[in-house]
Protein backbone atom coordinates (compact mmCIF):
# COMPACT_ATOMS: atom_id res chain seq x y z
CA UNK A 1 0.00 0.00 0.00
CA UNK A 2 1.45 3.59 -1.10
CA UNK A 3 0.82 6.01 1.20
CA UNK A 4 0.87 9.52 -0.50
CA UNK A 5 0.27 12.78 1.12
CA UNK A 6 1.50 16.50 0.54
CA UNK A 7 -0.30 19.30 2.35
CA UNK A 8 0.16 23.07 3.42
CA UNK A 9 -1.94 24.98 5.10
CA UNK A 10 -1.69 27.79 7.75
CA UNK A 11 -3.34 28.10 11.25
CA UNK A 12 -3.67 31.86 12.94
CA UNK A 13 -4.50 31.97 16.28
CA UNK A 14 -3.75 34.44 18.76
CA UNK A 15 -0.90 36.63 16.74
CA UNK A 16 0.60 32.51 16.50
CA UNK A 17 1.06 31.66 12.85
CA UNK A 18 1.60 27.96 12.18
CA UNK A 19 2.55 26.89 8.41
CA UNK A 20 2.15 23.11 8.36
CA UNK A 21 4.40 22.23 4.75
CA UNK A 22 4.72 18.48 4.11
CA UNK A 23 5.59 15.72 2.14
CA UNK A 24 6.22 12.18 2.64
CA UNK A 25 5.44 8.92 0.48
CA UNK A 26 6.02 5.71 1.71
CA UNK A 27 5.51 1.74 0.62
CA UNK A 28 6.07 0.76 3.77
CA UNK A 29 3.18 -0.74 6.10
CA UNK A 30 4.35 1.38 9.05
CA UNK A 31 5.09 4.98 8.86
CA UNK A 32 5.76 6.73 12.04
CA UNK A 33 6.05 10.66 12.23
CA UNK A 34 8.84 11.70 14.75
CA UNK A 35 8.56 15.12 16.50
CA UNK A 36 8.73 16.99 18.93
CA UNK A 37 5.40 19.01 20.11
CA UNK A 38 4.02 21.40 17.84
CA UNK A 39 5.70 20.19 15.26
CA UNK A 40 2.90 19.80 13.52
CA UNK A 41 2.16 15.64 13.33
CA UNK A 42 -1.12 15.67 14.87
CA UNK A 43 -2.06 18.36 12.00
CA UNK A 44 -1.05 15.96 9.31
CA UNK A 45 -2.71 13.31 10.64
CA UNK A 46 -5.93 15.11 11.09
CA UNK A 47 -6.24 16.14 7.93
CA UNK A 48 -5.01 12.43 6.41
CA UNK A 49 -8.66 12.04 8.33
CA UNK A 50 -10.48 14.85 6.53
CA UNK A 51 -10.75 16.39 10.01
CA UNK A 52 -9.03 20.00 8.57
CA UNK A 53 -9.48 20.79 5.19
CA UNK A 54 -6.02 21.74 4.05
CA UNK A 55 -5.36 24.82 2.44
CA UNK A 56 -3.24 22.83 -1.03
CA UNK A 57 -1.76 19.20 -1.85
CA UNK A 58 -3.39 16.08 -1.85
CA UNK A 59 -3.56 12.70 0.13
CA UNK A 60 -3.71 9.39 -1.59
CA UNK A 61 -3.84 6.20 -0.19
CA UNK A 62 -3.68 3.06 -2.15
CA UNK A 63 -3.88 4.88 -5.29
CA UNK A 64 -7.38 6.37 -4.16
CA UNK A 65 -7.77 10.20 -4.01
CA UNK A 66 -9.10 10.99 -0.64
CA UNK A 67 -8.45 14.75 -0.93
CA UNK A 68 -7.14 16.84 -3.62
CA UNK A 69 -6.99 20.32 -3.50
CA UNK A 70 -6.27 20.74 -7.39
CA UNK A 71 -9.07 18.93 -8.58
CA UNK A 72 -11.46 19.80 -5.63
CA UNK A 73 -11.92 16.38 -4.20
CA UNK A 74 -12.18 16.29 -0.77
CA UNK A 75 -14.22 12.77 0.94
CA UNK A 76 -15.67 13.36 4.37
CA UNK A 77 -14.18 11.32 7.14
CA UNK A 78 -16.90 8.62 6.91
CA UNK A 79 -15.49 7.22 3.40
CA UNK A 80 -11.72 7.58 3.15
CA UNK A 81 -11.58 3.95 5.20
CA UNK A 82 -9.09 4.86 7.62
CA UNK A 83 -9.71 4.85 11.57
CA UNK A 84 -8.28 6.90 14.13
CA UNK A 85 -7.13 6.76 17.90
CA UNK A 86 -6.73 9.77 19.46
CA UNK A 87 -4.17 10.57 22.09
CA UNK A 88 -6.84 11.09 24.98
CA UNK A 89 -8.43 7.56 23.24
CA UNK A 90 -11.66 10.08 23.04
CA UNK A 91 -13.97 7.43 24.07
CA UNK A 92 -17.45 8.19 24.50
CA UNK A 93 -18.26 8.65 28.41
CA UNK A 94 -22.61 8.10 27.77
CA UNK A 95 -21.88 4.47 26.45
CA UNK A 96 -20.34 1.55 27.60
CA UNK A 97 -17.21 -0.56 26.52
CA UNK A 98 -19.42 -2.49 24.36
CA UNK A 99 -21.64 0.10 22.85
CA UNK A 100 -18.13 1.85 22.30
CA UNK A 101 -16.56 -0.94 20.02
CA UNK A 102 -20.38 -1.10 18.40
CA UNK A 103 -20.33 2.94 17.55
CA UNK A 104 -19.18 2.25 14.05
CA UNK A 105 -20.76 -0.80 13.17
CA UNK A 106 -24.24 0.87 13.47
CA UNK A 107 -25.14 3.62 10.99
CA UNK A 108 -28.50 5.99 11.52
CA UNK A 109 -29.13 7.90 14.76
CA UNK A 110 -29.22 5.92 17.17
CA UNK A 111 -26.62 4.37 19.60
CA UNK A 112 -25.91 0.72 19.97
CA UNK A 113 -28.48 -1.03 22.70
CA UNK A 114 -27.00 -1.87 25.64
CA UNK A 115 -27.98 -5.30 25.65
CA UNK A 116 -28.69 -7.37 22.91
CA UNK A 117 -24.47 -7.17 21.33
CA UNK A 118 -23.79 -7.49 17.69
CA UNK A 119 -21.45 -11.06 17.02
CA UNK A 120 -18.43 -8.43 16.04
CA UNK A 121 -18.53 -6.41 19.26
CA UNK A 122 -18.20 -9.86 21.17
CA UNK A 123 -15.24 -11.06 19.06
CA UNK A 124 -13.63 -8.07 19.50
CA UNK A 125 -14.31 -8.27 23.23
CA UNK A 126 -12.92 -11.44 23.66
CA UNK A 127 -9.82 -10.25 21.04
CA UNK A 128 -8.70 -7.79 23.67
CA UNK A 129 -9.69 -9.58 27.14
CA UNK A 130 -11.82 -7.08 27.52
CA UNK A 131 -15.31 -9.45 28.01
CA UNK A 132 -14.77 -8.34 32.11
CA UNK A 133 -15.48 -4.52 31.26
CA UNK A 134 -18.22 -4.85 28.34
CA UNK A 135 -20.75 -3.31 30.51
CA UNK A 136 -18.22 -0.92 32.47
CA UNK A 137 -18.00 3.17 31.92
CA UNK A 138 -15.07 4.32 30.04
CA UNK A 139 -14.42 6.74 33.60
CA UNK A 140 -14.40 3.22 35.44
CA UNK A 141 -12.05 0.78 33.60
CA UNK A 142 -7.76 1.40 33.37
CA UNK A 143 -5.56 2.98 30.96
CA UNK A 144 -4.46 -0.10 29.31
CA UNK A 145 -8.04 -1.06 28.85
CA UNK A 146 -9.02 2.63 27.71
CA UNK A 147 -6.49 1.98 24.96
CA UNK A 148 -7.61 -1.30 24.21
CA UNK A 149 -11.17 -0.03 23.51
CA UNK A 150 -10.30 3.03 21.42
CA UNK A 151 -8.06 0.10 19.25
CA UNK A 152 -10.97 -2.17 18.93
CA UNK A 153 -13.53 0.30 18.49
CA UNK A 154 -11.67 1.60 15.60
CA UNK A 155 -10.69 -1.66 14.40
CA UNK A 156 -14.63 -2.96 14.33
CA UNK A 157 -15.29 -0.85 11.51
CA UNK A 158 -12.38 -2.58 9.20
CA UNK A 159 -10.68 0.01 8.34
CA UNK A 160 -7.22 -0.03 5.44
CA UNK A 161 -5.27 2.14 7.71
CA UNK A 162 -4.83 3.15 11.00
CA UNK A 163 -4.10 6.13 12.43
CA UNK A 164 -2.78 6.45 15.73
CA UNK A 165 -1.85 9.61 17.69
CA UNK A 166 1.05 8.93 20.07
CA UNK A 167 -0.71 5.64 21.26
CA UNK A 168 1.72 4.63 24.03
CA UNK A 169 2.20 8.58 25.41
CA UNK A 170 -0.79 7.96 28.05
CA UNK A 171 0.64 4.81 29.17
CA UNK A 172 3.06 3.79 32.16
CA UNK A 173 6.57 2.25 31.37
CA UNK A 174 5.70 -0.72 31.93
CA UNK A 175 2.40 -1.13 30.06
CA UNK A 176 3.87 0.85 26.94
CA UNK A 177 6.16 -2.10 25.92
CA UNK A 178 3.46 -4.57 26.02
CA UNK A 179 1.21 -2.37 24.24
CA UNK A 180 3.46 -2.13 21.37
CA UNK A 181 4.09 -5.76 21.11
CA UNK A 182 0.02 -6.19 21.03
CA UNK A 183 -0.37 -3.23 18.42
CA UNK A 184 2.53 -5.32 16.14
CA UNK A 185 1.19 -8.62 16.81
CA UNK A 186 -2.21 -7.05 15.97
CA UNK A 187 -1.07 -5.42 12.80
CA UNK A 188 0.54 -9.25 12.11
CA UNK A 189 -2.70 -10.58 11.80
CA UNK A 190 -4.97 -7.98 10.46
CA UNK A 191 -2.49 -6.61 7.72
CA UNK A 192 -2.88 -3.17 7.86
CA UNK A 193 -1.45 0.02 7.08
CA UNK A 194 0.08 1.76 10.61
CA UNK A 195 0.51 5.67 10.77
CA UNK A 196 2.17 6.51 14.15
CA UNK A 197 2.41 9.29 15.80
CA UNK A 198 5.34 10.09 18.76
CA UNK A 199 7.38 11.70 20.10
CA UNK A 200 9.38 8.95 21.99
CA UNK A 201 12.79 7.54 20.29
CA UNK A 202 11.72 4.05 22.21
CA UNK A 203 9.34 3.55 19.76
CA UNK A 204 10.71 4.54 16.72
CA UNK A 205 13.31 2.14 17.17
CA UNK A 206 10.21 -0.45 18.41
CA UNK A 207 8.26 -0.16 16.09
CA UNK A 208 11.19 0.22 12.99
CA UNK A 209 8.83 1.76 10.52
CA UNK A 210 9.57 3.87 7.85
CA UNK A 211 9.83 7.21 10.03
CA UNK A 212 9.84 11.01 8.96
CA UNK A 213 11.37 13.16 11.79
CA UNK A 214 8.98 16.39 11.82
CA UNK A 215 9.90 20.14 13.11
CA UNK A 216 8.23 22.97 12.90
CA UNK A 217 5.68 22.09 10.42
CA UNK A 218 8.28 20.54 8.01
CA UNK A 219 9.98 17.14 7.23
CA UNK A 220 13.95 17.95 7.96
CA UNK A 221 14.88 13.92 7.98
CA UNK A 222 13.81 10.24 7.40
CA UNK A 223 15.00 7.15 8.25
CA UNK A 224 13.90 4.17 6.01
CA UNK A 225 13.89 0.80 8.59
CA UNK A 226 16.55 -0.88 6.66
CA UNK A 227 19.11 1.66 6.50
CA UNK A 228 19.01 2.41 10.55
CA UNK A 229 20.46 5.47 10.02
CA UNK A 230 19.11 9.23 9.36
CA UNK A 231 19.19 10.43 6.29
CA UNK A 232 18.99 14.65 6.41
CA UNK A 233 20.58 15.28 3.16
CA UNK A 234 17.60 15.35 1.13
CA UNK A 235 15.75 17.85 3.13
CA UNK A 236 18.78 21.05 3.56
CA UNK A 237 18.70 23.84 4.94
CA UNK A 238 16.71 21.72 7.70
CA UNK A 239 18.83 21.13 10.77
CA UNK A 240 17.54 17.97 12.37
CA UNK A 241 16.23 17.66 15.88
CA UNK A 242 17.57 14.42 17.12
CA UNK A 243 19.89 11.70 15.89
CA UNK B 1 -62.77 26.60 45.06
CA UNK B 2 -63.67 24.11 42.18
CA UNK B 3 -63.15 27.95 39.91
CA UNK B 4 -59.40 27.47 40.71
CA UNK B 5 -58.58 24.45 38.65
CA UNK B 6 -59.67 25.40 35.34
CA UNK B 7 -57.18 28.40 34.78
CA UNK B 8 -54.59 25.70 36.35
CA UNK B 9 -55.29 23.88 33.80
CA UNK B 10 -54.83 25.82 30.97
CA UNK B 11 -52.15 27.73 32.63
CA UNK B 12 -50.56 23.95 32.47
CA UNK B 13 -51.42 23.42 28.69
CA UNK B 14 -49.89 26.47 27.54
CA UNK B 15 -46.91 25.77 29.63
CA UNK B 16 -46.37 22.83 28.32
CA UNK B 17 -46.82 23.66 24.61
CA UNK B 18 -44.50 26.67 25.06
CA UNK B 19 -41.70 24.33 26.31
CA UNK B 20 -42.12 21.61 24.11
CA UNK B 21 -41.77 24.17 21.39
CA UNK B 22 -38.62 26.05 23.16
CA UNK B 23 -37.07 22.15 23.50
CA UNK B 24 -37.04 22.21 19.85
CA UNK B 25 -36.54 25.50 18.88
CA UNK B 26 -34.33 26.31 21.82
CA UNK B 27 -31.88 23.44 21.11
CA UNK B 28 -31.53 23.70 17.51
CA UNK B 29 -30.68 27.71 17.47
CA UNK B 30 -28.11 26.78 20.41
CA UNK B 31 -26.99 23.98 18.72
CA UNK B 32 -26.59 26.46 15.25
CA UNK B 33 -24.81 29.15 17.08
CA UNK B 34 -22.41 26.93 19.02
CA UNK B 35 -21.36 25.96 15.74
CA UNK B 36 -21.56 29.46 13.96
CA UNK B 37 -18.14 31.58 13.81
CA UNK B 38 -18.88 35.14 12.72
CA UNK B 39 -18.68 38.41 14.38
CA UNK B 40 -22.35 39.01 13.93
CA UNK B 41 -22.96 35.56 16.47
CA UNK B 42 -22.75 38.25 19.49
CA UNK B 43 -25.95 40.35 17.71
CA UNK B 44 -28.01 37.51 17.41
CA UNK B 45 -26.81 35.95 20.64
CA UNK B 46 -28.35 39.22 22.34
CA UNK B 47 -31.67 39.49 20.40
CA UNK B 48 -32.54 36.31 21.35
CA UNK B 49 -31.94 37.43 25.07
CA UNK B 50 -33.61 40.21 24.67
CA UNK B 51 -37.20 38.62 26.29
CA UNK B 52 -35.05 38.15 29.31
CA UNK B 53 -34.70 41.64 30.35
CA UNK B 54 -37.32 43.12 28.37
CA UNK B 55 -40.78 44.24 30.54
CA UNK B 56 -43.48 41.84 29.16
CA UNK B 57 -45.61 44.34 28.58
CA UNK B 58 -43.02 45.84 25.69
CA UNK B 59 -43.03 41.97 24.34
CA UNK B 60 -46.46 42.19 24.67
CA UNK B 61 -47.10 44.79 22.71
CA UNK B 62 -44.77 43.60 19.92
CA UNK B 63 -46.70 40.60 19.33
CA UNK B 64 -49.72 42.37 19.46
CA UNK B 65 -48.63 44.96 16.71
CA UNK B 66 -47.43 41.92 14.76
CA UNK B 67 -49.75 39.50 15.23
CA UNK B 68 -53.10 41.58 15.56
CA UNK B 69 -54.65 42.17 12.76
CA UNK B 70 -53.58 44.98 11.25
CA UNK B 71 -50.34 43.56 11.73
CA UNK B 72 -48.02 41.92 8.86
CA UNK B 73 -48.07 38.11 10.12
CA UNK B 74 -51.51 38.67 11.57
CA UNK B 75 -53.27 40.10 8.86
CA UNK B 76 -51.34 37.11 6.40
CA UNK B 77 -52.85 34.56 9.20
CA UNK B 78 -56.25 35.88 9.23
CA UNK B 79 -56.25 35.67 5.48
CA UNK B 80 -55.67 31.67 6.60
CA UNK B 81 -58.14 31.96 9.04
CA UNK B 82 -55.77 31.55 12.33
CA UNK B 83 -56.49 34.55 14.82
CA UNK B 84 -53.90 34.79 17.88
CA UNK B 85 -55.25 37.35 19.33
CA UNK B 86 -57.16 36.88 22.40
CA UNK B 87 -57.22 33.13 22.01
CA UNK B 88 -54.98 30.31 24.18
CA UNK B 89 -53.17 29.97 21.22
CA UNK B 90 -51.49 33.27 21.44
CA UNK B 91 -50.76 33.22 25.20
CA UNK B 92 -48.72 30.13 24.31
CA UNK B 93 -46.74 32.48 21.69
CA UNK B 94 -46.13 34.79 24.88
CA UNK B 95 -44.94 32.51 26.99
CA UNK B 96 -42.71 30.88 24.14
CA UNK B 97 -41.18 34.31 23.85
CA UNK B 98 -40.50 34.84 27.18
CA UNK B 99 -38.88 31.18 28.42
CA UNK B 100 -37.14 30.79 24.71
CA UNK B 101 -33.72 32.49 26.83
CA UNK B 102 -33.42 29.67 29.17
CA UNK B 103 -33.32 27.00 27.35
CA UNK B 104 -31.26 28.95 24.60
CA UNK B 105 -28.56 29.80 27.37
CA UNK B 106 -28.41 26.32 28.83
CA UNK B 107 -28.46 24.25 25.42
CA UNK B 108 -25.34 26.81 23.87
CA UNK B 109 -23.55 26.05 27.40
CA UNK B 110 -24.13 22.62 27.22
CA UNK B 111 -22.70 22.09 23.70
CA UNK B 112 -19.82 24.53 24.28
CA UNK B 113 -19.12 22.09 26.91
CA UNK B 114 -19.06 18.86 24.54
CA UNK B 115 -15.68 17.92 23.80
CA UNK B 116 -14.84 18.34 19.90
CA UNK B 117 -12.50 15.43 19.69
CA UNK B 118 -15.42 13.28 20.44
CA UNK B 119 -17.38 14.60 17.67
CA UNK B 120 -14.51 13.98 15.39
CA UNK B 121 -14.48 10.50 16.64
CA UNK B 122 -18.06 10.00 15.86
CA UNK B 123 -16.95 11.45 12.32
CA UNK B 124 -14.19 9.24 11.90
CA UNK B 125 -15.84 6.39 12.98
CA UNK B 126 -18.16 6.82 10.07
CA UNK B 127 -21.00 8.42 11.16
CA UNK B 128 -22.70 11.85 9.10
CA UNK B 129 -23.58 14.96 11.09
CA UNK B 130 -26.80 14.98 11.40
CA UNK B 131 -26.15 11.04 13.57
CA UNK B 132 -22.83 12.95 15.32
CA UNK B 133 -25.55 15.49 16.35
CA UNK B 134 -28.60 13.13 17.87
CA UNK B 135 -25.86 10.04 18.96
CA UNK B 136 -22.90 12.21 20.43
CA UNK B 137 -23.53 15.83 20.65
CA UNK B 138 -27.08 15.75 21.97
CA UNK B 139 -26.72 13.06 25.05
CA UNK B 140 -23.72 15.14 26.31
CA UNK B 141 -25.12 18.35 26.17
CA UNK B 142 -29.00 16.66 27.43
CA UNK B 143 -28.33 17.45 31.28
CA UNK B 144 -27.87 20.95 30.71
CA UNK B 145 -30.70 21.32 28.35
CA UNK B 146 -33.17 19.46 30.70
CA UNK B 147 -31.96 21.82 33.91
CA UNK B 148 -32.51 24.94 30.98
CA UNK B 149 -35.92 23.18 29.56
CA UNK B 150 -37.26 22.52 33.35
CA UNK B 151 -36.31 26.55 34.22
CA UNK B 152 -38.40 27.66 31.18
CA UNK B 153 -41.48 25.50 32.02
CA UNK B 154 -41.32 27.38 35.71
CA UNK B 155 -41.51 30.60 33.69
CA UNK B 156 -43.87 30.09 30.95
CA UNK B 157 -46.09 28.57 33.59
CA UNK B 158 -46.15 32.12 35.32
CA UNK B 159 -46.27 34.77 32.52
CA UNK B 160 -48.09 37.09 33.01
CA UNK B 161 -47.96 40.57 31.24
CA UNK B 162 -47.33 39.39 27.58
CA UNK B 163 -50.35 36.78 28.09
CA UNK B 164 -52.83 39.30 29.34
CA UNK B 165 -51.89 41.80 26.29
CA UNK B 166 -52.08 39.30 23.67
CA UNK B 167 -54.63 36.89 24.83
CA UNK B 168 -56.19 38.92 27.50
CA UNK B 169 -58.62 38.06 30.28
CA UNK B 170 -61.09 35.67 28.96
CA UNK B 171 -62.11 33.03 32.20
CA UNK B 172 -62.28 29.46 31.04
CA UNK B 173 -60.63 30.54 27.38
CA UNK B 174 -57.24 32.59 27.87
CA UNK B 175 -57.57 33.54 32.17
CA UNK B 176 -54.35 31.40 32.75
CA UNK B 177 -53.29 30.92 36.65
CA UNK B 178 -51.41 33.81 37.27
CA UNK B 179 -53.91 35.94 35.18
CA UNK B 180 -56.74 34.94 37.49
CA UNK B 181 -55.23 35.85 41.09
CA UNK B 182 -54.66 39.31 39.84
CA UNK B 183 -58.57 39.13 38.83
CA UNK B 184 -59.63 37.28 42.08
CA UNK B 185 -57.38 40.06 44.52
CA UNK B 186 -58.91 43.14 42.45
CA UNK B 187 -62.81 41.70 42.86
CA UNK B 188 -61.68 40.90 46.60
CA UNK B 189 -61.58 37.07 46.28
CA UNK B 190 -59.41 35.90 48.77
CA UNK B 191 -59.74 32.94 49.29
CA UNK B 192 -59.17 32.37 45.29
CA UNK B 193 -56.17 33.58 45.50
CA UNK B 194 -54.47 32.36 48.36
CA UNK B 195 -55.52 29.06 46.78
CA UNK B 196 -54.44 29.88 43.92
CA UNK B 197 -50.74 31.49 44.60
CA UNK B 198 -50.01 28.14 46.87
CA UNK B 199 -50.59 25.82 43.93
CA UNK B 200 -48.32 28.30 41.53
CA UNK B 201 -45.97 28.30 44.46
CA UNK B 202 -45.15 24.52 45.16
CA UNK B 203 -45.33 24.40 41.62
CA UNK B 204 -41.96 26.33 40.84
CA UNK B 205 -40.56 25.64 44.39
CA UNK B 206 -40.60 21.63 43.16
CA UNK B 207 -39.86 22.27 39.25
CA UNK B 208 -36.54 24.94 40.68
CA UNK B 209 -35.56 22.08 42.89
CA UNK B 210 -35.66 19.49 39.83
CA UNK B 211 -34.00 21.86 37.89
CA UNK B 212 -30.94 22.44 40.74
CA UNK B 213 -30.29 18.36 40.83
CA UNK B 214 -30.15 18.39 37.03
CA UNK B 215 -28.17 21.99 36.43
CA UNK B 216 -24.85 21.67 37.84
CA UNK B 217 -22.64 18.51 37.24
CA UNK B 218 -19.93 18.40 39.33
CA UNK B 219 -19.30 14.51 39.63
CA UNK B 220 -20.32 13.08 36.43
CA UNK B 221 -20.56 9.42 36.77
CA UNK B 222 -19.24 9.43 32.77
CA UNK B 223 -16.52 12.04 33.19
CA UNK B 224 -12.76 9.56 33.74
Amino acid sequence: MTVDVALRTTLCADERRFTLDVALRSDHRRIVLFGPSGAGKSLTLRAMAGLIVPEAGHVRVDGRTLFDAGTRVNLPPRQRGLAYVFQDYALFPHLTVAQNIGFGLRGGWLNPSRRGRDARVERWLAAFELAGVADSYPARISGGQRQRVALARALATEPKGLLLDEPFAALDPALRGRMRDELLAMQARLDLQLIVITHDPADVTALEGDTFELCEGRVVGRSRPSSRSWDHGAFPGQRPMAE
Amino acid sequence: MGAAWIPLALSLKVALWATAINLVLGVAVAFGLSRWRSPARDVVDAVLTLPLVLPPTVLGYYLLVLLGRRGRVGAWLHELGVDLVFTWQGAVIAATLVAFPLVHKAARAAFEAVDPQLESAARVLGLREAAVFFRVSLPLAARGITAGVLLAFARALGEFGATLMIAGNLPGRTQTLSVAIYTAVQAGDDRSAALMVAVTSVTCVAVLLLAGRLAPDPVRRMRP
